[in-house]
């Protein structure tokens, strides 16, 4: 009694002379992180263990170790649908994100907390708001030749997604959110290689976003843009809008008789 | 000669009782006066502007291909004022910021600037690849219609084959420009090219140095490409397109059979007017078609591929339609090479490469010359055949075609395994079994349904067509009204030749001595067997008389009531305005 007097003491001291500012926001953290964790517990914990620890199972890995994966990861899986995973195959699909986006801080925060990761990106590092216009075109010069080196072999050349191995596919970049891109180079989902900042700098990153956002804000120079898919949809469209129309007018020139009235009677030539 | 140009400024004023008096020469027919006393032109036009061609839609699928040809040398002209074939590598400060600065070959500099400083240079450039692109498809639609309806044979045998070349030529020239501006897809394919040429066994790499110049990509085969794509090939494919349709003149175009229409006449409509106009027509269609698409439809949008750069590659990454069964043989190649003495002969590439293309064009340039052997016909045709009455060789062409069309989707298996979901794997494992399987069961399927639509035909001219009307017997059963085809319908039905089975040892020397054949002889009587065996005849003589009887006695049997029973004057055969059912129920 006398101990929990004393402990009850100590801590209203602590309250009322402690740096406000300080309290406040470890004890937000751990809040979070304990929010976080109820969050994980419902959601995530069945393939990926009651502490984030992985799952493995008899046939391999069953939903792998989050420690270090960082709050960049949990953001990025959780922000664009992926997880918690909607049924199991070589790859997660996308879909309606269930979580707000507290949860999904709430989240990041307990999976941050498993072990030193990358942190979910701010505005500043994903865009070139802060630089000049000169700078900025140069920079999505330069993103553009990142792009067209690192990612469009799998993404195709203007982000229309692709197809891999057995199932697997990279994703189009058209509705993807900047900072989800951002995360996705930073943390390498599922198929992806991670970019890491040695390999492309957080400024060479913002560069290939801004270089997606630019031709994406381009007027179709060419006109509509036949899903962007590259040769083989302009060979359908050859045939099917092509072919078929000419084939159409054809039949349409051939029905109509050359005389203004309907009765169809040639004249004959007579082979010499 | 003069008098034949005097024609048109003297129309008599009149044709009443007084002598009509010449009009004054126009000053237009003294201008074409004076140019026919020079050139003589109207001897040779008189017969060539009547000239008769027989009217159906499927004659004009060929136009199309000769109009897109037209609209290809017409938007070419005007994008060689601008291109530079040359790889020397420039910096480009153009109007597309995306790119600004960069450095490229001054081919793909130039067409940035055709694409964006040029006024209406993209909408050129587009049109002219969909032109192209529509020209190889006209040309295959074309000769679709040809070997359907055996339009290819007697005496037209030569004209399949120069077909068959200009099909061949006009895929080499796309790819020829598809590999001009240096874009990452024109690199991408020629690399392609250079491992299929590589690919040949012992002279591969020495053809390979030769076509580059050295080790690929070098910086000559651009300028070399060019030349090719727009003098060597064109003027190839001209001087073909010419003598196509000189032998389609001196020939004279093919036609159905049908009343008034024979081996030795062409029924239709002359030249001028009405083909000129049709034609001519035609030739805006496909103009307007090209533009339309050329404005609208974005196609090879070589700003976002980007300039060839070998380190880099794209996904989507395929050739133009018309290589895509090249590029799917390729992809669903088992890896086959074999290593002989410290050499690789890379079965992989080379057979899909270079082996596969050769025979298929092979095969089907040779088969009217194989469809003659067989069946020993040294006759002239001129009147079509319908697709039906050929089963096998119909059933032939649609398993090609579908074999086309299964290595096209192999050669976009990737595409087909984002768009739908698919496993890409699964995808070329499925093709690699499908091209063997699936032509098959189409040849089948084809071979019987022309064999089913022969036997339809036969039941028309024997039984009469179905009227739709039911009717019922005292003792209650249903049976349908047929009524007899009109004689014209039945002509044309019965306007084929019956097919004979060639059987081994059945040719007759001069001296009546039966001809044993060689080994080659119990080939072609198996071919004969296998051509034509299963084909439906048309009936003879006697069994339509028989049919014609059966029907005249029935008529006979009802003519004997006085009023026919009631609901029969429904039959299809009398006036029924105003009539109702009698007795008032």
């Amino acid at each position: 009694m006398v101990m929990l007097l004393g402990l009850l003491f100590t801590g209203t001291l602590y309250a009322a002379f402690a740096p406000a500012n300080a309290e406040k926001g470890s004890d937000n953290q751990d809040e979070q992180i304990a929010a976080g964790r109820e969050l994980f517990l419902v959601g995530c914990a069945f393939c990926h263990g009651q502490n984030g620890e992985g799952i493995n199972s008899q046939n391999g890995q069953y939903g792998p170790s989050l420690v270090g994966v960082g709050a960049a990861a949990v953001d990025f899986q959780v922000g664009t649908g992926r997880m918690p995973m909607a049924q199991p195959g070589q790859q997660a699909a996308t879909k309606d994100n269930l979580y707000s986006d507290e949860e999904i801080e709430q989240l990041a925060a307990y999976v941050a907390s498993l072990g030193p990761g990358p942190s979910i990106p701010t505005s500043d590092e994903y865009s070139l708001d802060n630089l000049t216009g000169e700078q900025k075109s140069e920079a999505i010069v330069r993103g553009g030749q990142l792009f067209l080196a690192n990612c469009s072999a799998c993404h195709n050349f203007e982000g229309s997604g692709g197809a891999m191995p057995w199932g697997k596919k990279a994703p189009s970049l058209r509705e993807t959110s900047d900072k989800h891109i951002y995360e996705a180079m930073l943390t390498g989902p599922q198929q992806m290689d991670v970019f890491s900042n040695g390999n492309i700098a957080p400024e060479d990153k913002a560069a290939i976003i801004a270089y997606l956002n630019s031709i994406e804000e381009n007027p179709g120079y060419g006109g509509f843009s036949l899903g962007g898919l590259g040769p083989v949809s302009e060979g359908m469209f050859a045939w099917i809008v092509g072919i078929g129309g000419l084939v159409g007018f054809a039949y349409w020139i051939a029905a109509h008789s050359a005389r203004s009235e309907k009765t169809e009677t040639g004249s004959e030539e007579t082979n010499a | 000669m003069s008098s034949t140009s005097n024609v048109a400024g003297s129309v008599a004023s009149t044709n009443g009782t007084t002598a009509s008096t010449a009009k004054k020469q126009g000053r237009g027919a003294k201008v074409v006066g004076w140019a026919d006393e020079r050139l003589g032109l109207a001897t040779a036009a008189k017969k060539n502007l009547r000239k008769v061609f027989p009217d159906h839609w499927s004659f004009m699928l060929g136009e199309i291909a000769l109009w897109s040809f037209v609209v290809l040398l017409i938007t070419g002209v005007f994008l060689t004022f601008w291109f530079k074939p040359s790889m020397a590598e420039v910096q480009y400060f153009g109007s597309y910021s995306e790119l600004n600065g960069m450095h490229m070959s001054e081919a793909f500099k130039s067409t940035l600037d055709i694409s964006f400083d040029v006024r209406g240079g993209l909408m050129v450039r587009q049109m002219h690849h969909w032109a192209a692109m529509l020209f190889i498809a006209a040309m295959l639609v074309h000769m679709a219609r040809v070997f359907l309806t055996g339009a290819f044979r007697k005496p037209r045998e030569i004209n399949w084959i120069i077909g068959g070349v200009l099909i061949l030529l006009g895929i080499v020239e796309g790819f020829a420009g598809y590999s001009l501006p240096d874009d990452l897809l024109s690199g991408t394919g020629l690399r392609i090219a250079d491992g299929m040429v590589k690919s040949t066994p012992v002279v591969g790499t020495y053809m390979s140095f030769f076509m580059f110049g050295g080790e690929f990509p070098g910086d000559v085969i651009v300028p070399r490409l060019y030349m090719a794509h727009i003098l060597l090939i064109p003027g190839l494919i001209l001087a073909l397109i010419a003598a196509h349709m000189l032998l389609l003149v001196y020939h004279k175009h093919t036609q159905w059979p049908g009343p008034g229409r024979t081996e030795e006449n062409v029924v239709g409509f002359p030249m001028l007017p009405v083909y000129m106009a049709k034609a001519g027509g035609f030739f805006f269609i496909v103009f307007g078609t090209c533009a339309l698409m050329g404005g609208l439809l974005t196609i090879n949008p070589v700003w976002k591929y980007g300039p060839y750069d070998p380190s880099k590659v794209t996904a989507g990454s395929q050739p133009d339609w018309y290589m895509g069964i090249a590029e799917g043989m390729l992809r669903i190649m088992p890896p086959w090479e074999t290593h002989l003495w410290g050499h690789t002969l890379s079965w992989n590439i080379f057979v899909p490469g270079e082996v596969l293309p050769i025979v298929l064009l092979a095969m089907v340039l040779a088969w009217p010359f194989l469809e003659a052997w067989v069946t020993g016909d040294k006759r002239e045709h001129h009147l079509l055949q319908r697709p039906r009455n050929a089963p096998v060789r119909t059933a032939f062409l649609v398993a090609m075609m579908s074999l086309y069309g299964l290595l096209w989707a192999a050669g976009g298996n990737d595409v087909l395994a984002v768009l739908f979901h698919l496993n890409l794997n699964h995808i070329t494992y499925f093709m690699r079994g499908a091209v063997f399987i699936i032509p098959v069961l189409v040849f089948i399927f084809t071979k019987r349904w022309c064999i089913s639509l022969q036997r339809h035909d036969n039941e028309k001219l024997l039984h009469g067509y179905e009227t739709g009307i039911i009717m019922r017997s005292p003792e209650g059963g249903y049976s349908e009204r047929h009524l007899p085809i009109s004689e014209e319908s039945a002509y044309t039905l019965t306007a084929r030749d019956r097919d004979e089975i060639y059987v081994q040892g059945s040719d007759v020397d001069e001296n009546g001595v039966a001809a044993p054949g060689g080994k080659l002889a119990g080939l072609r009587a198996k071919l004969s067997l296998g051509m034509f065996g299963d084909n439906v005849q048309k009936p003879t003589a006697e069994e339509l008389e028989e049919g014609h009887h059966h029907a005249e006695e029935e008529h006979a049997l009802e003519a004997g009531l006085d009023h026919s029973a009631d609901g029969h004057q429904f039959d299809g055969r009398h006036e029924v305005e105003g009539e109702a059912l009698r007795g008032g129920h």
